[in-house]
Parts: structure tokens; C-alpha cells; sequence
């Protein structure tokens, strides 16, 4: 395939070299999506927090924190991510054993690290970028396809600080981290053969997962999500609540601010985790699909970056950054409309809180400085 | 920067990493048309559905129960009303800690054992969640006080104010009136889906007596509210209400002052006393002793209270005017009387002489009189006027058993009268079908004999008694009798004609004489009368006791002794009331039973200041409103849901 033609063509329209974005190392396209997609969560985040403008401010300070971040990352170029990658993933594997011993207690978990003076953090979340750059930087001088060598280097670099994480026990970020890495080693081309070797490796795993490895808090939510009716007052609430608040949504919805499953508390945790079920309820299907394609035109923003970036590091974290934004999305959505057991993965972007806008948004600083960092022909 | 790999290495590379870029993008697409796919089976198919089950969540509806219509004497004296009572309730689901809640009100209020386990009981059957479990009825002042003081460290501990059945004259009414309590899974098991809905907001059903038969009238019809609630259960606002109509006053025919008359008059002793003004078929007094508090009843008795009850000798629960069967013994003597005459096996004229017995010829029984030198020479007004036995043992072989049980069941004998009261006895009208049927056995001569003077297998209720007084009042006009003002169902009997007409007016005249006269059994009761009394006194036999009842020697005695009857009606020209009285173990009826018939006809034909006057028929128009006594219709409901909630 001769695609590299259109490679240098694509970027033509937008950013050009000149541009005040491309001088600012921003990605107009993107940026311009992940604002609308902030401002439009903002809405659906104040139906949800029920008219409660201190959520809204928090939130939009978040926001800007995020968009610092994203500024920021997008000015150091791609080869000091190289450089620095393992010293980061490190560092992030030193914090993480830090929390085992350190960490704050919250909510029947050990996810933070309290810094004094700034607050708590979750060091988990350096993981969402330290993983993915450390396995590309992994890749940086080798050949691709992966070989099978190769392949066992990444399972460490990923599984270590995933088992980490899982410990704490925070399964919503173990699954995104291990993402992260694993689908480095995807694009990366590792062999169909042993990709179909891993799946049938862990559908024979899973029913030993389910006995061994889960919590029993976990194994609820599996119960609950194979058959939510069996305790419709107790673990199946959520699930029952949420579906019903989409379902009951219709294609225009209730109207914004008019949802009676979240308005009437009904909807629980829904301005974090179940945020797409406010949306559901008072926009309707509508407002999903705008939703839907808005995060449709994010991924493939970043996935066309990484297919033009001019290195194995920067192409194969651009592609690894991208996806796991899909996950992220896939992940909650399929939960909060009963495709998925429940796990505490927020909406990327619109649920209320967590590290995650701000890792998220650094996330997409690294996609934008992939992309303005290249050197391009004919200059 | 290039990598220091060929072009080669990276054009190849570079192919493998947009294949799987390709690939990655397909199955983003395809996964988010998972998504979009789930979306819209939620969304668009499942659409009612979801609406359904929103709307259930946050849409409650709650019946709104009627106030149950109140319950007047003739004059407008209530009997039966509404009063707030105020209960302690739980939400279980705002209390944090339910043993120790339930400790700590037990220290504040009383609270029986019986109370929590009836609690528990409730907790356990099937219901919404947020919904109040009741846990004590009727709480005191003091008690109210003390809940709203500790209230505040108790939350989900409420007080509900409900109206409740109250009986002003306890004991008086309490076997015509019956009684409401609380309905049970049973009752509305045995309704239609109709009655329900139209019940679901109800938590007591009329029992026996008036409330039980007029229960869908006193019942009214439910309302309900449609309101929208949180997550909590908490009421946001009502989106909808239809009002309840309320139940249907009623006004009964029964006067409070006859009512009076005839309890005082029994006094302690057990029996009953049923008058009926039979101009209309009103029932004017229905009395049984003893009674019982109804009041007790309504929001549960107690295991104490009902054991006294039950296991009392007098059986105070048991209703002897409507289902008590006795041998009326002489009190039928009228009506046999008029078969005999009607049939032409005897007129007025016809003498025989009574030697103190009588025997069949060819027989070797004897039949007794009840006084023991007999009677001598004897007509039809003097076997009535001193109950002679022997003149009715002959005319009533001479008549035989079949013409007398026709004529009988003319007179309700053995007939259910169709009062509105449920459970009515029926009684027994022996005939020689009954006997075949009921004992297997054929009829004899002696059974007809014993028939002919009220003994033998006949048993009648008082309430039939004084309705088939009423109907010889009426010179065999059937009367309906009727508690409340309703208009009666037909007669179930048509008119009783005899060939003679004459017949009527001699056997009044034959009962007066029982009374007035200077020989009649119960001329004690006549004496000082402003309004003559056409009466007949009875007396029936008691043979055994209930086998599974203990009595001492004394209660032995005194529980074999005679019943005594009295019928009579009043005035003896234009009757305005017809009575029954059984006392018990009285004795004699002429001197045991007769006073309290004259008691209850006083309070009826006489003013407050003893001056005779005839009653009106009919009942007097009240205008319930006026009338005082607090009609209840709506409460408020104390509601501190949810402003605890955790």
C-alpha cells in the first residue's frame, strides 16, 4: 500500500505550518472538539448536579487546569518524551508502591497520595501516559512486527504497575492502564495468532479470575450485571435506574434540566460515573448520538495523527493514546447501559471530578505535539 | 528524524502500523455502532417500557380512604362515629437501628409484647418501600407528648393520625350495631378486583351487626391522589386528585330511649328483647345481655380482653335476639289458637274439661298441664287467658301437625325474616318432613302434642318471635322487619286471610285479657297501663347443659331453671309495638319476662313525662349535619418523611 502521499496531503487542509495553531504546537480540529465536548458536558453536568453551580465551577477549574496541561505537554517535542519515557514510568512505579504503604484510605480504597499543600492525587493516573510512552519507547529502536521476546518485555512494563493498581483496588484504571500498554503491542502489529492465543488464554481465565482474583464487591457487580432483577433494591439498583433513565429518555428526551430519574434522585452517582444516563434521559438519543460522535471525531482526529506521525515512538503512543480515549468511552457507556458489568470508569471529559480530565487532556497535549513536532516535506 | 533502520524496513513498518490502524479504526466504528445500536434498543424499542417503570418510580398512587358514613338513631342520637386516633408508625428504611429504636419507644410509650410481634409480622409481609409499618394504635396524650420530644433523635419514627370507629354507648348497641375492625388479607382475598382498588386505602371493615350488612354503603367510595415522589419516598407534588365520597349516613329505626328501656329492664340477667313497631316493620329496641364493648374490637382486641369474653359462662358475644334458639313455648299459643280455629277444629265456643293431663284414647302417655288440678271446664279465651295446656294438647292433635306447621311458617316460625343483619338463625319448624330429614325418624302423636304448646322441636329466635307478634298485630299483614332506613325489601310471605275475621279481634281480645284481666298470667304486667296490652307469657323448658361447659352446683341450679318469654303488642286497638323478651333461666314469663315488655313499650308509647301518646310511623327527617358529634373527612397527615433521611 502507497499511502504516504495522502499522509502529507491530509495535513494540508488544516494546521498549516504557518498557522497560529501550528506555531502554538495545537491541534485546531482537536481542540476545538474537546472544547465543545467540556461545554456541552458542562450542561449535562449541571442537569446532573442538580442545578449546583459550585459543581460547575469546580469543574471548570478543573477544565482549565486540563487545558494548561494540554498546552503544556503539547510544546515539549516528541523526542523528549522518548528520552524521559522510562524515567517516568519509574517514577510512576515508585509512587504506586508509595500508595500501598502511604496511601489515603477513601471509600474502601487506597488510590491516593496526599501532597502537602496541593491536595491528594491518584499516581495510578501518571500510569495512564507512563505506561503507553514506555512501551512505545520500547519500540523505538526495534523493528516491527513485535517478536515474541518483545512481546514478554511488554506484558512486564504493563502488567506490574496494572497488578499495582488492581491492589488498591481501583479495576476501572487497572483495565485502562493495561490498555494502554496492550494496545501499543496491537498497532505495534503483533501477530493475529497470538493475539487469538491471549483471548482464548483469558476466557479460560476468567471464570478463575472471577473466583480468585476478584473482590467480593467485584464479584457483585458481575452478579449484578448477569442478572440485575435477582436484587432490583440492592447491587441491581444502579443498573435497573440507568437503564430505565435512558430508556425512558426516548429520541428527544425530557427536556434539559427535566429528567425525573436524576432530578428526583432515582439515577444514583449520576454525575460521575452515570452521566450518560442524564444525557440519555433528558436529550434522548439525539443527544447520545451527537455525543457519540463528537468522541467518533476525537478518536479519529488522534488516530490520523498517529498515522501521520514519522516515528515508531510517536505514531505507536499517538495510536495507544487514541484508543484508550475509546476505551475510556466504550467502557462507561457500555456499563451505564447494561452491555457491561459496572466499573468505575468515568465518561471521559464530561463525568464530574477525578485526575482523569487532567490526565486525559495532558494526554491529548502529547497527541498535539506528535503531530506539530513533524518535520514535513518540502520544507 | 529517521530512524537509522533502510527505507525499506520503514516502508514496511510503516505498512503494518496503518493495516492495524485500519483495523483499529473498524472496530472503534463497529464498537460504537454497538453502542449506538444498545442506545437505540433502549431508547426507541424499549421506549414504553422505560416509561412505564420512570413513571411507576416517581408516580405513587394513593388511595384516599372515604370517611366511613356515620350511624344515627331514629331521632338523630349517633350511635356509631368517627374519631382521630393517633398511632405510632415506623419507616424502617430511616431507622438506623431497629431494635434499638424499638427499645428506646418501649421505654416512652407502652408497648406489649404482643404490639412488636405484630410488628414484626407487618414488617415482613410484602410492601412498598418507604412505607410506614404501624406499630401501636391509640396513643395517649401523655404518649404523644413524649414521642414528639424524643422524636428528633429518632428518625423514621412518625405519628399518623387516622380516623378511627368509636361507639358512644358501648355495650348498648353492641349486637345490632356490630362492630369495624381491621381488615384482613382474607377479606379482601374474597373481593373482586373492583372492591380492591375501591378498598385499598380502607384499613377496617364492619364486622357483624349494621356495619357488617351496610358495609358498602358506610363504605363509600375511595379517592386517590397521584403524587410524584423522590428516590425517598418524599412527596414533591400532587399531580392529580379525585376526592373520596365519603360513605352514606345512615338512620336507623331503633330509639335510643326504647333501647334504654329494654337493657335497663333485663338488668344483669342474660336474654334478649327485640321490638318492632309493625306499622313499618322498624326495628324500635334490639337488645341481647350481655353485651360487649365494641370499642375494644376496632384497632384489635387484645389476647386478654377476648379470652374473658370468650371463655365468660354468659357468653356476652353471642347475639341471643338474632341467632339464640329457644322453644317458645306458650308464647305461640295465639297463633296455634288461630290454626285450630281457622282450620274449624275448635271455635270460641267449644268447652272441654281439663282434668290437669291429658292422654290420647288408647294411649297409655299422659300429657301434663302446667298446673297440676287442671284448669276444669275450659273455652279458647280462657286456654289463652291462663295458658291452659290440656285445651291446646287436643286441638292441637285434632289439627295435626301439618296444618299447624303451614300455619306456623305464616308467622315466621322457623322462617328467616330477612332483617338486615347477617347471620339470622332460621330456627326450627318441626313438621314431619323436618324430622325425617333432620333426626330420621318418622312423626309421632306425642311430637304434635309437644308442638302444640311451643315444646318439643320447636325452637325460635327472638327476633321471630316478636315478628310473628307483629304480624298478629297486623292481623296477618306480613312485616319486613328493618334496622335501618332503607327501603325494605317485598315481604317474603304473603298475607295471612282467615275465613273468619272475627278471629283477629276475639284473640287480641283474648291476649289482653293474659294481661289486664283478673286471671291472666300476666296481669302484674298490665297494672297502671295507660294503653292497653295484648300479651302472652311463656315458659320453656330447659333440658341439659352444653356438654363442654363447666358450672358449679350453684350455676347448675340456677341454669336449669325455666326461660321465660313475653310477647305483646301495644296499644291493643292500633299497635304501634311488638315486643319479644327471653330472660334466661327467668322462670316464670308473666313475672320475669312481662315487666321488661313493659318497660319497653312504656319508653315507647309514653312521653319523657309518662303521658301516653302514639308514636307517628315512620321516621322523623334529621339533618345529620346539625346534629353535632365531630364528622371527620379528611386528616392531615403528619409527615416528617424524608427530612431525617440519611
Amino acid at each position: 500500500m502507497h499511502l504516504e502521499p495522502f499522509r502529507q496531503l491530509s495535513s494540508g487542509a488544516v494546521g498549516r505550518p504557518n498557522s497560529l495553531s501550528w506555531r502554538l504546537h495545537l491541534d485546531a480540529p482537536l481542540l476545538a472538539a474537546l472544547i465543545m465536548l467540556c461545554l456541552g458536558g458542562l450542561l449535562v453536568l449541571y442537569s446532573a448536579a442538580d442545578s449546583n453551580i459550585e459543581v460547575i465551577v469546580r469543574q471548570t477549574m478543573r477544565f482549565g487546569l486540563g487545558f494548561a496541561a494540554l498546552f503544556l505537554f503539547a510544546q515539549i517535542p516528541p523526542r523528549s518524551y522518548r528520552f524521559w519515557a522510562p524515567v517516568f514510568y519509574g517514577i510512576g512505579l515508585l509512587l504506586l508502591v508509595l500508595v500501598l504503604f502511604a496511601g489515603v484510605h477513601a471509600m474502601g480504597a487506597q488510590r491516593w497520595l496526599a501532597i502537602p499543600g496541593i491536595g491528594r492525587f491518584q499516581p495510578a493516573e501518571i500510569m495512564k501516559l507512563a505506561v503507553p510512552a514506555m512501551v512505545a519507547w520500547h519500540f523505538s529502536e526495534r523493528s516491527l512486527p513485535p517478536r515474541f521476546r518483545d512481546v514478554l518485555v511488554v506484558l512486564a512494563i504493563t502488567l506490574v504497575p496494572v497488578a499495582l493498581i488492581a491492589r488498591q483496588p481501583d479495576l476501572g484504571t487497572a483495565i485502562l492502564v493495561a490498555a494502554g500498554g496492550l494496545l501499543v503491542l496491537f498497532v505495534a502489529g503483533l501477530s493475529w495468532r497470538l493475539i487469538a492465543a491471549a483471548g482464548a488464554l483469558l476466557a479460560a481465565a476468567a471464570p478463575l479470575m472471577y473466583f480468585f482474583v476478584l473482590h467480593d464487591y467485584q464479584r457483585r457487580r458481575v452478579d449484578t450485571f448477569l442478572n440485575p432483577e435477582a436484587d432490583p433494591l440492592g447491587a441491581g439498583w444502579n443498573i435497573i435506574q440507568s437503564k430505565t433513565a435512558i430508556g425512558s429518555g426516548g429520541i428527544t428526551g425530557k427536556g434539559w434540566l427535566n429528567g425525573t430519574q436524576s432530578r428526583l434522585d432515582f439515577l444514583p452517582e449520576s454525575s460521575t460515573d452515570f452521566i450518560v444516563a442524564v444525557l440519555g434521559e433528558e436529550i434522548g438519543l439525539v443527544g447520545i448520538l451527537l455525543l457519540l460522535a463528537t468522541y467518533l471525531f476525537i478518536v479519529g482526529r488522534s488516530l490520523m495523527i498517529s498515522w501521520q506521525a514519522q516515528d515508531n515512538f510517536s505514531r505507536l503512543l499517538a495510536a495507544s493514546l487514541a484508543l484508550t480515549f475509546f476505551i475510556y468511552v466504550f467502557v462507561n457507556i457500555g456499563m451505564v447501559s447494561g452491555l457491561m458489568p459496572v466499573v468505575g470508569v468515568p465518561l471521559p471529559l464530561v463525568s464530574f471530578g477525578g485526575t482523569s480530565i487532567v490526565t486525559l487532556l495532558a494526554g491529548f497535549g502529547v497527541l498535539m505535539s506528535i503531530h506539530t513536532h513533524r518535520k514535513l516535506l518540502g520544507h | 528524524m529517521r530512524s537509522p533502520m533502510t527505507f525499506k524496513d520503514h516502508h514496511r513498518e510503516s505498512r503494518i502500523f496503518t493495516v492495524r490502524l485500519i483495523w483499529s479504526a473498524l472496530i472503534v466504528a463497529t464498537l460504537t455502532l454497538v453502542l449506538v445500536a444498545r442506545m437505540a434498543w433502549l431508547q426507541a424499542a424499549q421506549h414504553d417500557r422505560y416509561t412505564t417503570l420512570s413513571n411507576q418510580n416517581r408516580v405513587q398512587t394513593q388511595a384516599i380512604a372515604p370517611p366511613r358514613g356515620l350511624i344515627y338513631d331514629r331521632d338523630g342520637t349517633l350511635l356509631a362515629e368517627n374519631q382521630p386516633d393517633f398511632s405510632l408508625a415506623l419507616i424502617p428504611e430511616q431507622v438506623p437501628d431497629l431494635t434499638a429504636t424499638l427499645n428506646e419507644l418501649a421505654e416512652i410509650v407502652n408497648l406489649d409484647s404482643h404490639d412488636i410481634d405484630r410488628f414484626r409480622r407487618r414488617l415482613q409481609s410484602p410492601r412498598r418501600p418507604w412505607e410506614p409499618v404501624p406499630l401501636r394504635a391509640r396513643l395517649t396524650e401523655t404518649e404523644i407528648a413524649r414521642i414528639a420530644v424524643a422524636q428528633h433523635a429518632m428518625p423514621g419514627v412518625r405519628i399518623d393520625a387516622d380516623p378511627i370507629r368509636h361507639y358512644p354507648h358501648g355495650a348498648l348497641f353492641s349486637h345490632v350495631l356490630g362492630y369495624v375492625n381491621r381488615i384482613s388479607a382474607e377479606d379482601l382475598d374474597e373481593m373482586d378486583a373492583d372492591e380492591q382498588a375501591n378498598y385499598s386505602g380502607t384499613h377496617y371493615a364492619g364486622r357483624i351487626g349494621v356495619e357488617r350488612h351496610y358495609e358498602r354503603l358506610l363504605h363509600g367510595q375511595a379517592g386517590y391522589r397521584k403524587v410524584e415522589t423522590n428516590a425517598r419516598g418524599r412527596i414533591l407534588r400532587v399531580l392529580e386528585e379525585i376526592p373520596p365520597q365519603p360513605g352514606q349516613d345512615l338512620q336507623l329505626h331503633l330509639d335510643m330511649r326504647v333501647q334504654q328501656a329494654a337493657w335497663d329492664a333485663l338488668g344483669e340477667r342474660r336474654g334478649a328483647v327485640v321490638a318492632i313497631d309493625p306499622r313499618d316493620g322498624g326495628v324500635l329496641a334490639f337488645v341481647s345481655r350481655p353485651g360487649f364493648d365494641p370499642n375494644l374490637f376496632v384497632t384489635g382486641i387484645s389476647h386478654q380482653n377476648y379470652a374473658n369474653y370468650r371463655d365468660d359462662h354468659d357468653q356476652p358475644l353471642f347475639n341471643r335476639a338474632l341467632q339464640g334458639r329457644y322453644p317458645p313455648g306458650s308464647t305461640v299459643k295465639p297463633i296455634i289458637g288461630l290454626a285450630g280455629l281457622d282450620a274449624g277444629v275448635t271455635d270460641w265456643q267449644r268447652r272441654i274439661w281439663d282434668p290437669g293431663f291429658y292422654r290420647i284414647e288408647g294411649e297409655e302417655r299422659v300429657f301434663r298441664d302446667w298446673r297440676r288440678q287442671g284448669h276444669g271446664w275450659v273455652d279458647m279465651h280462657k286456654a289463652m287467658v291462663q295458658s291452659c295446656d290440656t285445651y291446646f294438647y287436643d286441638m292441637g292433635f285434632r289439627l295435626g301437625i301439618d296444618r299447624m306447621a303451614a300455619f306456623l311458617s305464616r308467622f315466621f316460625i322457623g322462617v328467616r325474616s330477612g332483617i338486615d343483619l347477617p347471620s339470622e338463625a332460621r330456627g326450627i319448624l318441626p313438621s314431619r318432613e323436618w324430622k325425617r330429614g333432620a333426626r330420621g325418624q318418622s312423626w309421632f302423636h306425642g311430637d304434635t302434642i309437644n308442638t302444640s304448646i311451643g315444646q318439643g322441636y320447636m325452637l325460635t329466635t327472638p327476633l321471630q318471635l316478636a315478628l310473628s307478634t307483629a304480624v298478629l298485630a297486623r292481623q296477618g299483614v306480613p312485616v319486613v322487619p328493618r334496622v335501618a332506613r332503607l327501603a325494605p325489601p317485598a315481604p317474603p310471605l304473603a298475607p295471612t286471610v282467615l275465613e273468619d275475621n272475627d278471629h283477629w279481634q276475639r284473640m287480641t281480645r283474648a291476649m289482653v285479657d293474659v294481661v289486664h284481666g283478673a286471671t291472666g298470667t300476666a296481669r302484674r304486667v298490665g297494672q297502671g297501663s295507660a294503653y292497653r296490652i295484648a300479651g302472652k307469657s311463656g315458659t320453656a323448658q330447659v333440658f341439659s347443659l352444653a356438654n363442654d361447659e363447666e358450672y358449679n352446683a350453684e350455676e347448675i341450679a340456677e341454669r336449669l331453671r325455666d326461660h321465660a318469654l313475653f310477647v305483646a303488642f301495644a296499644p291493643a286497638d292500633e299497635p304501634a309495638i311488638a315486643v319479644a323478651v327471653l330472660v334466661e333461666n327467668g322462670g316464670s314469663g308473666g313475672s320475669s319476662a312481662g315487666p321488661v315488655a313493659r318497660a319497653t313499650m312504656d319508653a315507647w308509647l309514653l312521653s319523657e313525662t309518662g303521658e301516653y301518646r302514639l308514636p307517628p310511623p315512620g321516621l322523623p327527617e334529621i339533618v345529620p349535619d346539625t346534629l353535632g358529634g365531630p364528622v371527620i373527612t379528611d386528616f392531615p397527615r403528619t409527615s416528617q418523611e424524608d427530612s431525617r433521611a440519611p
